[in-house]
């Protein structure tokens, strides 16, 4: 079985995200970018799947500027086969994406896709549903345990109040959560090894996908700061002073 | 404590002002592009904030313990380790014959640091392991060399270098442990060994001592030592590992910083041990890795300097005391704190640059296809290696005491963390070499011994950087006048300081030697960082702009302290002497 991993590189987790003066959007330029922390999770469960066997080879793509090569060849050095660059320098949105994605599962005849369940910039968790939808698979969201077995695939989906489990018939689209694996760190002869893989270079265009953007950024602003508490003497203030904010 | 790992410093001046891309271009790294560079650096960087910093703190609060003869490291060393070797990092600058990566020595520095800045106490294992392996591959027999290198490559087995004894530090020449021929190939050693840094320890299968010890024939002094190696357990024909030999640590130091790493007093009591070399040359076999052990201890300043850093400039952002004059509400507003700050990162930058050249010195050194440009690599690699040692060292002290100064109070009790870093960075200076001793070799062997040649090499290229100022701010229209009297000044201090270091009597030299190496290192620290800022304007990098700021704080504040160590020289070591020996006492 082929699995394609889809992977993004993001402002990194650590960094506190600043927005650009003119409110455009999110300040990019000079700052640590990595890969979308889902996604870590989708390549580590990729990778293992290669390694018990049930997965044949995994592929890896980023959909994205020159840079996003880096967040390819990290995946290639935890262990992913090899890469497809599709090269854009606008920040498509997940139909866009979803389109793109559905044109090289095609292409590479697919039967697996793993994708993180949002991406921590634009945290719009719609790319792998979408995905889903417009190939017709089955898709198991938010997995928090996978199984594979013959055609199909057990997913435990992380829900409101605990785990939900369906059973996809593959080919299917699965998004991953936090607790699906730990990812590995990169071992040193495997990034030194991920040089010699390939990463095919694409671009939109060539999978004639029609990225015209459908939303407009109105403005970007910081969230509201918090404001100062008050420190109550007792229960009974908490309890009135918590009935007055009309929170219970 | 988070830390950030500062590879885009790094990269920039791996790129603009030491010349990483000639290493790249040799033969022998045809393989490693700047790409993978840059990865191997995310790598480890990733590495070493990930799993090894969080375990610092818990190196210094609960630090190695022996029971019996048994050392139990603190508290996540050891699954740290495990990673470590997991992760396949000890072989990165081994050489590809003795299954390492065989990647440039200036990528195990930028690693190197980072691992040092995680976790100090710690990264000393690794580090040692690659000496030993370093004076192995280099001195060892083909039997010694197949049995022990595979293992230690991976890391699954540690070294440890044995020199020291309670009479014979700074000089090795009174060593007392004897070995005696046993016939059969083997050696008898007999003697004591303190200071021992992971002599022992639960975190490795098995440790490979290096030890220097006295045939009983041996001549007096340096000439009459021999180096040995002598395993924790024995090893078989198979790679199996046997009994235990006749070693063992019966003491652990406490001290002052890097709790975390056992510092042991080795007992060799008649223990198995195999020549390494050629008898009574033991000195020489160990000074082969020297210069790289101490490159890396200059590291390490730089290393653990620029956590402390990152720790006040956190703590700077956060701390509101007193109204600022500026935007910042914080104390990262008030003028003072800013200039403790802007000193800090200048300077360690700066120590940084240098420990960077020193590297790429010894990577062109043994790398280039050319012979010339080898032979000269060298004797830049010998003339940068104790400046190296000494300046990020001392640099690094400094970094951490002003991060203290920066936590107020805080920086003064333990639970910031600062006051760590300042005990942890104070071995620095001390051990592979005193700081003092590292200014007598700048001096004596570095500077006096080929008079001055090599020196004058260096002077000589750096001279031309004020041409290439020129041309930045011609192609750039960036107006760089101030660096540019900075430089000229800086270069004719450099020239009269040589030139009495060399015209000097061996006395005064001695006592001007550690001025004369500050010099050296803020002079030299401020030209590459010039070259860097230019290099990085020429290509358009977006940090070459702020690298200017930067580059012009050192060059107006850093730069010219050189100038008072200058006029020390000038009136050379009399001033010590003058005032009587007895009068130090006199109060
Ligand atoms: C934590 C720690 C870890 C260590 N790890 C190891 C290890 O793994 N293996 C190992 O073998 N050793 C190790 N050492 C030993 C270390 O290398 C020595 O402590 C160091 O070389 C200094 O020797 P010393 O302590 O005998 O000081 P001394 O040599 O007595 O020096 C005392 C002072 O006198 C000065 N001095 C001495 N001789 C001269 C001279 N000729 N000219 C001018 N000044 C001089 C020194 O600069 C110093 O300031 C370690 C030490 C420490 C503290
Ligand atoms: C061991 C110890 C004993 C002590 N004993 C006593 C005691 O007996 N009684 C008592 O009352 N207090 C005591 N103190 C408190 C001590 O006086 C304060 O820690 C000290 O005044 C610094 O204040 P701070 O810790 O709040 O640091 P901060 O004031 O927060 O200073 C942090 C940094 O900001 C800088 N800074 C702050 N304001 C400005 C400004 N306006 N301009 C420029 N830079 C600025 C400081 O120089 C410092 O580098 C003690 C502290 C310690 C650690």
């Amino acid at each position: 079985m082929k699995v394609l991993v889809p992977v993004k590189r993001v402002l990194d987790y650590n960094v506190k995200a600043r927005v650009k003066a003119d409110q455009s959007g999110v300040d990019l330029s000079n700052v640590k970018m990595s890969m979308n922390p889902f996604d870590e999770i989708s390549v580590e469960e990729a990778v293992r799947m290669k390694e018990a066997g049930t997965a044949t080879e995994a592929i890896v793509v980023s959909i994205g500027p020159a840079k996003a090569q880096e967040t390819i060849r990290t995946a290639l050095a935890i262990g992913m086969d090899r890469g497809i660059h599709v090269l854009t320098d606008e920040d498509l949105e997940p139909l866009a994406i979803a389109k793109i994605l559905k044109a090289i599962v095609e292409a590479e005849d697919a039967q697996l896709v793993i994708a993180g369940k949002q991406a921590i910039d634009n945290d719009y968790g719609a790319t792998g549903s979408m995905l889903a939808a417009m190939l017709d698979w089955p898709q198991g969201t938010f997995a928090n345990t996978v199984e594979t077995s013959g055609g199909s695939m057990t997913v435990k989906r992380e829900v409101d109040g605990g785990l939900q489990t369906v059973k996809l018939t593959l080919p299917a689209v699965v998004t991953t959560d936090l607790r699906l694996n730990e990812p590995r760190y990169a071992r040193l002869p495997d990034i030194m090894k991920a040089k010699k893989k390939t990463i095919d270079a694409k671009t939109p265009e060539d999978f004639g996908v029609d990225t015209t953007p459908r939303l407009k950024t109105v403005k970007v602003t910081e969230p509201a700061g918090r404001s100062a508490g008050v420190i109550v003497e007792n229960v009974e203030e908490l309890v009135a002073s918590l009935k007055k904010e009309g929170v219970i | 404590m988070p830390y950030t790992p500062p590879i885009k410093s790094m990269k920039y001046l791996l790129h603009h002002a030491v010349d990483f891309d000639a290493v790249l271009a040799c033969p022998d790294h045809s393989d490693t592009t700047a790409d993978l560079v840059g990865d191997i650096l995310d790598g480890a960087g990733r590495f070493a904030s990930d799993v090894l910093a969080p375990t610092n703190w818990a190196g210094d609060q609960t630090p190695a313990a022996l029971s019996g003869d048994a050392v139990t490291t603190s508290p996540g060393f050891k699954d740290a380790y495990s990673a470590y070797v997991e992760a396949g990092w000890q072989g990165l600058g081994m050489a590809v014959d003795h299954g390492g990566m065989g990647l440039p020595q200036a990528v195990s520095v930028a690693t190197g640091e980072m691992t040092y800045a995680a976790n100090m106490a710690f990264g000393l294992c690794p580090m040692l392991t690659a000496s030993a392996m370093k004076a192995i591959a280099a001195h060892a027999s083909d039997d010694l060399k197949a049995k022990y290198l595979p293992k230690m490559v991976t890391g699954e087995w540690s070294g440890a270098m044995n020199l020291t004894e309670p009479q014979a530090g700074s000089d090795l020449g009174p060593v007392r442990t004897k070995a005696v021929d046993k016939g059969d190939g083997t050696y008898a050693i007999s003697g004591q060994k303190i200071y021992i840094t992971w002599g022992e320890h639960d975190c490795a299968d098995n440790i490979v001592h290096l030890v220097l010890a006295r045939l009983p024939d041996a001549p007096e002094g340096s000439k009459g030592i021999s180096l040995f190696l002598c395993p924790k357990y024995f090893v078989g024909d198979d790679g199996a590992l046997g009994e235990r030999n006749s070693l063992k640590c019966i003491g652990l130091e406490h001290k002052l910083g890097i709790h975390g790493s056992p510092t042991c007093t080795m007992e060799f009591d008649g223990a198995t041990g195999w020549l390494i070399g050629e008898p009574n040359r033991g000195l020489a076999c160990m000074f082969t890795m020297m210069n790289e052990a101490r490159l890396f201890v200059g590291v390490q300043g730089v290393a653990i300097g620029d956590r402390a850093y990152q720790a006040a400039l956190g703590f700077a952002r956060e701390r509101v005391q007193g109204r600022t004059l500026g935007k910042q509400e914080t104390i990262i507003g008030h003028p003072d704190v800013r200039r403790m700050l802007m000193d800090m990162k200048a300077r360690l930058m700066g120590a940084r640059v240098i420990c960077m050249a020193t590297a790429v010195a010894g990577d062109i050194a043994a790398s280039h296809p050319h012979e010339e440009t080898r032979k000269a690599a060298h004797i830049r690699e010998a003339l940068l290696t104790p400046i190296a040692k000494s300046y990020g060292s001392d640099v690094g002290i400094s970094a951490t005491s002003t991060a203290v100064q920066v936590h107020g109070g805080m920086g003064f009790v333990e639970e910031t963390g600062a006051a760590q870093h300042y005990r942890d960075s104070r071995i620095a200076s001390i051990y592979e070499g005193t700081n003092g001793i590292q200014a007598i070799d700048l001096l004596a062997r570095k500077i006096r011994r080929d008079g001055g040649a090599g020196m004058m090499a260096l002077i000589e290229e750096l001279s031309q950087i004020p041409a290439l100022l020129v041309m930045t701010t011609a192609e750039t229209g960036v107006r760089l006048g101030s660096s540019r009297d900075a430089l000229e000044q800086s270069l004719a201090t450099l020239r009269e300081a040589t030139q009495i270091m060399l015209d000097i009597d061996e006395a005064d030299g001695l006592g001007g030697a550690s001025n004369y190496l500050m010099l050296c290192g803020h002079i030299i620290a401020g030209c590459l960082l010039i070259k860097g800022m230019c290099n990085g304007l020429l290509a358009g990098d977006p940090q070459a702009e702020n690298m200017q700021k930067l580059v012009w704080y050192h060059a107006l504040v850093v730069m010219p302290e050189a100038g008072a160590h200058l006029n020390y020289l000038r009136r050379a070591g009399r001033v010590l002497f003058d005032y009587p020996e007895i009068a130090l006492g006199d109060l």
